[in-house]
């Protein structure tokens, strides 16, 4: 009973989704209030709808109801009860759920946080999320529904996929969404601004947060997955450039662009067209993302089983939502005009220059991930892209971008002098350069790519530093005052930036130091790799909740001194049948050791493989600096000033001039 | 205006891209070997293995190779429709025994009847790595001069035979 009530909450969600979509926009057209009302309501009815949808789903898998085919696919009596309930997100149905809730969840979070915008604003930009959540709530009842019965019911679950049985599966996704469905909030605003007709600085200012928000949990998603690939895949690796990694690392460059491009769109007036494709652009790549995954047009370790109705689908609403916001953009960008005029050395210039660079970054990852398919349907055969291509074409383009990091920050809007930031730079392009060259030299290893990345990780923090520096320097108030009274979206900046550099440093350093050996290993052996010695104890058989693993222990020690020991575990999962590699990873700032169990070989030895990872957790630390910069921004006291009253000002004045 | 059209066309070719690749199999395959002449081989026979069996014997023949083992439960869902095909005698079948035991397979075309002119014993696997076999079951269509004109990986089914394999073999006959 409980499923067939959740689904009967989905299909009223579609009729108050349609209502959302329809009413306030019609509204806002025809100047009528009672309708234009009604889009907060619609918004929180809706909410409370899918959310109760969810909550019956998960109550189908809490109870273990294999009468539901969806449950029935994904879970499994011996499931232990954390994952089950994550393997509400573990298939096709239930992610395409959480992505409709978390579609609410953000329409709701602007139906609150919008007391400011005008009535009409506020009426179309809901309205946009409702369309949106439209196609969603179809997809699933016209072609994915997640409470479809099973009759006869199954006597057990087939298990959830044995990858997904990690705690990154109860993070990274809902995560990921958070950051890509985001998005539709940026995109709703740029969309109820074509519609509107008013695209000023009032737009990109209320954009902004909402853009930043979604940022900083995309930034996270990433993070989280890549550092689940990491331990969970068991050969070391933090990014495949996989096609769905891809999917949701081109919407983060769009949106990165975006952040920035909005900056300059509210101080300047600057950039506008250019800011409402970005916004249209970072949207229609997360919902490209959800197609490549849900379609099955890809190959990709995150593929789910293929249906070609739902691609069909799919693709038809991605024509619907992209292809006509792209015309809307085409019919009404002409006219919003050019904005502040600026010379070619000036802030604008160096952020033009960084949005030139991330959309042509983005550009080349969309390139790469859908070339295989663009040969293969001009049947020119078959052909993977691999990180070969994505390698070569990333360090070109990010070059310039990282340095150009470095100096846009302290250049004036409008116009500055080169001379001028020449001098002021030398002394960080000095520091930075003599430490790339030198640091290599001590570890003992310099190549081209070590020194550049080097050279531009340090070059962003000699130059932030510089920056922070000039800003706190000659006054008379006590420090922590002078810190206080620097807007928080600044420093937010200087955290986000520093990010980076960690970041760049951490991929450096373990691209160009780490090693690794492949060995056979039987008990009481040896191996030795970055001047560790690595002792095999043998494997013990354990027995998990719903697995067998033989668990490996290796002892590391140092110069005869017992340094950690590292357990890795070969498991297979006695449902579906499937064997898994848990690593055994001793992580630490200066380096992770990293072991992982290959195959069992006679006489109790195993092959092993042994990783040496310098800085390799820098990488993720660098990409949380960066979510922590991007919330910092967030807390800053402008965004939580009441601003209807003077909007409402604003307003009655234009009227009055008209 | 016409500029801000750009995006919008971008967007429309690579969604033309994106309908035709739902048509598309990303995993499908295609054998190199397709239009090349199939490799020699030389094998004792399921039957007997004292005579060994080579595809030289086939020359002036359209004849299909069929990999499977009595392992591969697959291979278990072709099975029936490769006995209908022999029974209409329409075309001749070879089998390629594939990583397999005597005694298994030999029971196994008991069991489920054997639809083979012969079978070739590829015990070690060597064959199936010129043929370039990476799964069981596969099949080779194969002309009167020897040449691998189409590749069926994974089992052979209705529609495939239908649609590809009899049309293909009708074709090549009259060659």
């Amino acid at each position: 009973m409980i499923p067939e009530i959740g689904h009967f909450s989905l299909i009223l969600a579609l009729l108050v989704a349609l209502s959302l979509g329809f009413l306030p926009i019609i509204g806002a057209a025809r100047g009528n209030a009672v309708w234009m009302g009604l889009a907060r309501p619609l918004a929180r009815t809706q909410f409370l709808l899918i959310g109760f949808s969810f909550l019956c789903l998960g109550y189908a898998f809490a109870t273990m109801d294999y009468s539901v085919t969806y449950v029935a696919a994904n879970s499994n009596s011996k499931l232990p009860i954390q994952f089950r309930i994550a393997a509400v997100w573990g298939g096709h149905e239930g992610s395409l759920l959480l992505w409709a809730l978390i579609l609410s969840v953000w329409t709701v979070a602007v139906s609150m946080f919008s007391k400011h915008l005008p009535d009409d604003m506020r009426a179309r930009i809901l309205g946009v999320m409702g369309l949106i959540s439209v196609g969603f709530l179809l997809f699933m009842l016209m072609v994915s529904n997640p409470f479809e019965r099973l009759i006869p019911a199954a006597m057990d679950g087939r298990d959830l996929n044995p990858l997904l049985q990690d705690p990154g599966m109860i993070f990274h996704p809902p995560m990921l969404y958070m950051g890509y469905v985001g998005f539709s909030v940026a995109f709703s605003f740029a969309i109820a601004a074509l519609l509107g007709g008013h695209l000023d600085a009032a737009w990109a200012r209320w954009s902004r947060p909402w853009t930043t928000a979604a940022w900083v949990f995309l930034t996270i998603g990433i993070m989280a997955g890549s550092n689940w690939a990491y331990y969970e895949l068991g050969w070391g690796g933090w990014w495949f450039w996989d096609a769905v990694e891809n999917a949701s690392f081109m919407p983060w460059l769009v949106g990165t662009a975006l952040i920035h491009s909005l900056a300059v769109t509210e101080k300047r007036g600057s950039f506008k067209a250019w800011t409402v494709l970005l916004a249209i652009c970072a949207f229609s790549l997360s919902l490209l993302g959800t197609f490549l995954v849900r379609s099955g047009v890809l190959t990709s370790v995150h593929a789910f089983a293929t249906d070609p109705r739902r691609g069909v689908f799919i693709l038809a609403f991605l024509v619907i939502v992209i292809g006509g916001s792209l015309l809307l953009f085409a019919w009404r960008a002409p006219t919003v005009g050019r904005g502040g005029k600026f010379d070619v050395v000036s802030r604008e210039s160096f952020l033009l220059a960084n949005n030139v660079l991330l959309a042509v970054a983005a550009i080349s990852v969309l390139l790469g991930t859908l070339y295989p398919l663009f040969i293969d349907a001009l049947g020119y055969g078959k052909i993977s892209v691999g990180p070969p291509y994505f390698d070569t074409v990333f360090a070109p383009l990010m070059t310039p971008a990282l340095f150009l990091m470095g100096i846009g920050p302290i250049v004036r809007w409008k116009n500055a002098s080169l001379p001028e930031l020449a001098m002021r730079l030398r002394w960080a392009f000095g520091v930075s350069l003599a430490t790339a060259i030198i640091l290599p030299l001590l570890l003992g290893n310099l190549t081209p790519m070590i020194g550049l990345g080097l050279f531009l990780a340090f070059w962003i923090i000699a130059t932030t530093v510089n920056m922070v520096y000039l800003r706190l320097r000659g006054q008379d108030q006590p420090l922590f005052t002078r810190v206080k009274a620097i807007p928080r979206a600044w420093w937010g900046m200087v955290i986000a930036h520093l990010g980076i550099a960690i970041f760049t440093l951490g991929v450096t350093i373990v691209k160009g130091f780490e090693s690794e050996i492949a060995v056979r290993m039987a008990p009481g052996d040896v191996a030795h790799l970055a001047g560790y010695d690595f002792t095999f104890n043998g494997v013990k058989e354990i027995q998990g909740p719903n697995y067998t693993a033989s668990r490996g222990e290796i002892r590391v020690s140092k110069n005869g001194v017992e340094r950690t020991v590292l357990a890795s575990e070969k498991r297979l999962y006695t449902v579906t049948n499937m064997p898994m590699t848990e690593a055994g990873i001793s992580p630490a700032l200066i380096h992770d050791l990293y072991a992982s169990l290959g195959e069992p070989l006679v006489d109790g030895a195993w092959s092993v493989r042994i990783y040496h990872k310098p800085m390799v957790e820098w990488i993720w630390f660098g990409c949380l600096m960066m979510a922590f910069g991007g919330m910092l921004a967030l807390s800053d006291r402008r965004y939580r000033i009441k601003k209807r009253a003077k909007n409402l000002a604003e307003m009655s004045e234009k009227e009055v001039l008209a | 205006m016409k500029r801000a059209l750009i995006p919008l066309a971008l967007f429309l070719v690579v969604a033309g891209f994106l309908f035709r690749g739902l048509y598309l199999d990303p995993r499908e395959v295609p054998s190199p070997l397709v239009g090349k002449p199939a490799p020699q081989f030389s094998l004792p026979r399921l039957d007997d293995p004292t005579k060994t069996i080579s595809p030289k014997e086939m020359l002036g023949k359209v004849w299909l190779l069929n990999t499977w083992a009595s392992w591969c439960p697959a291979c278990k869902d072709e099975h029936p429709l490769l006995v209908e095909l022999s029974k209409s005698g329409f075309v001749p079948i070879i089998g390629l025994d594939y990583k397999d035991t005597n005694p298994e397979a030999q029971q196994w075309l008991v069991e489920a009847g054997n639809p083979y002119v012969a079978n070739a014993v590829d015990a070690d696997g060597r064959v199936g790595i010129d043929y370039g076999v990476y799964g069981v079951p596969e099949t080779y269509l194969i002309d009167k001069k020897g040449v691998i004109a189409y590749k069926q990986i994974g089992p052979i089914t209705i529609e495939a035979l239908r649609d590809k394999i009899i049309p293909l073999v009708k074709k090549l006959q009259t060659q």
